[in-house]
């Protein structure tokens, strides 16, 4: 799409773009062309020169355990996520679509969570859980479950996936409630007219049509249990116990700023790029489509 | 109107029940900050021999006020202006280059139009969090760790809010530029009397989305603020935590996780309607 009625020019349209060039240059094209730079360099010993060596530093990452165990703790963790947030806010979202008032009561009261920091949430679970003084944890010592988050490695990932799920629900419940009440109700009353139970409208006619945003937010809790959840994670578990937590974003950090392996830290950023832009890409080939919807 | 929505929704028990469903995920999202705003006001000795009360207790002044005006290593009341600072930052420098910039690639043609705006269109792909390494390097060798600089320039340095600017500008009908130019307007004249007030629901929504965005930054301000003075509240909490087995001053962290979301649930509570459309806009 262009214009047709535009201004004459170059020298106002020049100045007006410089702020934003400048700013890209140096705090990201310059910054991404060294991550790929330098992840195919490795420092010696010393720290005092650095060695050429191609791809090797990608080939040491893909023959590395751990760094394929953190691509499996990704997975894993991103997978929960999603399905847990998208899960409970579609169910909230069904719920509330079904009141005939007080649906925008509940949505003002479930959409602030948005607003809370993934790293403040980390805070507030890791609160509840704490092995001493955690109010939920000494419950549970009551039942006779013994919690323990720092030693026990499912426990921290169901604690860190409950955490970033938390403050989540709000997007995903915005969304679906806006899917289903775009939902024409004459379709649905037909239906119940016709003798169509709940669970069979909601089967045939309420899924379907709400697949486009399923699909949307898929993808995007994707990106965020991805890129976003670095705070819940340093917060609660800082990847432990042995590495049950730590995902791909969390590596960089730990790899880069803690183990002070620059290369492999690149390398990996690298990789990570590939992957944002699969993301990206899936998700714009998606938008193109529901236009025509 | 509702009169006529009658048929599918439920009465009855069926209604109470699909009330209570809603009434416990409300509690389920609730309950982790009752718990915090709790614990920000009774004593530590209350806290540490578990379980600690469910009920406030009478200590919100003191722990609030410890908070704010010594913290832990650094007031609280400045790490709030810390963010505050970082988060109008990002928002309003983020806002004002997108606005120039999106308004030079829509409304003019000029050499290297196109490759300027894939290039500004890649960055669309790429969070911080992935070029954390370089991009630190490149603070750390202009002099700009612990500075607010530091904190928002590479924040700023992303493309969605051009590309928003961009779509939107597209919508704008050409008679409106058309009659500007008989009238003799410069380009200028045009994008401040009648473009941008065109925008102004636009930038508004952006604004509560991009504040939150700032406000809740972690990873970087980690990195880059090593000096306590300069630390933004998100991450500040984080660094309150004794390193080894030393108790943690749990009332004291728990007020300051409570002031830490204080801000940016004011916003999206208050600004609700913007809000939505700030969130449904930035996904399209």
């Amino acid at each position: 799409m262009e214009k047709r009625v535009i201004f004459k020019g170059w020298m106002l349209p020049a100045l007006l773009l410089l702020p934003q060039i400048v700013i890209t240059a140096i705090f990201f094209f310059y910054p991404a062309g060294q991550a790929i730079w330098q992840s195919m360099f490795v420092p010696d010993p010393f720290g005092l020169k650095t060695q050429f060596v191609g791809l090797g530093n990608f080939e040491y990452l893909l023959g590395d355990p751990y760094y394929r165990a953190s691509f499996v703790t990704t997975a894993i963790f991103s997978g929960l996520v999603t399905v847990v947030s998208m899960g409970v806010a579609l169910y909230l979202a069904i719920l509330a679509d079904r009141l005939i008032k007080g649906s925008g009561t509940y949505r003002t009261l479930l959409i602030w969570p948005y607003a809370v920091a993934p790293a403040v949430a980390g805070v507030l679970w890791m609160f509840m859980f704490n092995t001493r003084v955690g109010v939920v944890a000494w419950y549970l010592g009551l039942l006779g479950y013994d919690w323990n988050h720092v030693l026990n490695e499912a426990e921290a990932m169901g604690l860190v996936v409950v955490a970033s799920s938390w403050g989540r629900i709000s997007y995903n419940f915005l969304f679906f409630l806006a899917g289903l009440q775009a939902i024409p109700r004459s379709v649905i009353e037909a239906a119940a007219i016709d003798g169509a139970k709940f669970w069979t409208r909601f089967r045939t006619i309420v899924w379907p049509l709400l697949s486009p945003t399923t699909f949307f937010l898929l993808v995007v809790n994707v990106v965020y249990a991805f890129f976003e959840t670095f705070g819940v994670i340093h917060t609660i578990t800082a990847g432990g116990p042995q590495q049950a937590t730590t995902i791909l974003v969390y590596k960089v950090y730990s790899d880069g700023f803690v183990g002070q392996d620059l290369g492999s830290s690149a390398a990996q950023s690298v990789i990570l790029l590939v992957l944002v832009g699969l993301l990206t890409v899936i998700q714009f080939k998606f938008i193109e489509r529901r236009v025509h919807y | 109107m509702s009169e006529q929505r009658g048929m599918v929704e439920k009465r009855g028990l069926g209604h109470w029940l699909t009330h209570l469903g809603l009434i416990i995920g409300v509690l389920f999202i609730f309950f982790p900050i009752w718990l915090a705003f709790v614990a920000s006001t009774v004593t530590q000795p209350e806290i540490v021999r578990p379980p600690m009360p469910l009920l406030p207790g009478d200590q919100f002044f003191e722990n609030y006020s410890k908070a704010l005006l010594s913290g832990v290593n650094a007031p609280v009341a400045m790490m709030m202006l810390n963010s505050l600072i970082m988060a109008l930052g990002i928002t309003i420098g983020k806002i004002v280059i997108s606005l120039t910039s999106a308004f030079a690639i829509v409304y003019f043609r000029f050499p290297g139009r196109t490759v300027f705006f894939w290039l500004i269109f890649l960055t669309l792909m790429l969070p911080v969090e992935v070029r954390i390494v370089p991009t630190y390097e490149v603070i750390a060798n202009f002099g700009m760790l612990n500075s607010y600089s530091g904190l928002i320039f590479p924040l700023i340095a992303s493309a969605t809010a051009t590309f928003l600017f961009r779509q939107f500008f597209l919508t704008v009908p050409d008679e409106l530029t058309e009659a500007a130019r008989v009238d003799g307007a410069s380009p200028m004249q045009f994008f401040w009397h009648i473009l941008l007030p065109m925008s102004r629901t636009n930038i508004a929504a952006l604004f509560v989305i991009l504040f939150i965005y700032g406000w809740n930054q972690y990873l970087w301000p980690l990195l880059i603020t090593t000096d306590p003075s300069m630390n933004t509240i998100v991450m500040g909490i984080r660094q309150m935590f004794p390193s080894g087995d030393d108790l943690a001053d749990w009332p004291v962290i728990m007020a300051t996780s409570i002031l830490a979301m204080v801000p940016p649930v004011i916003v999206v509570i208050s600004m609700q309607k913007l809000f939505i459309r700030g969130l449904v806009d930035s996904e399209k």
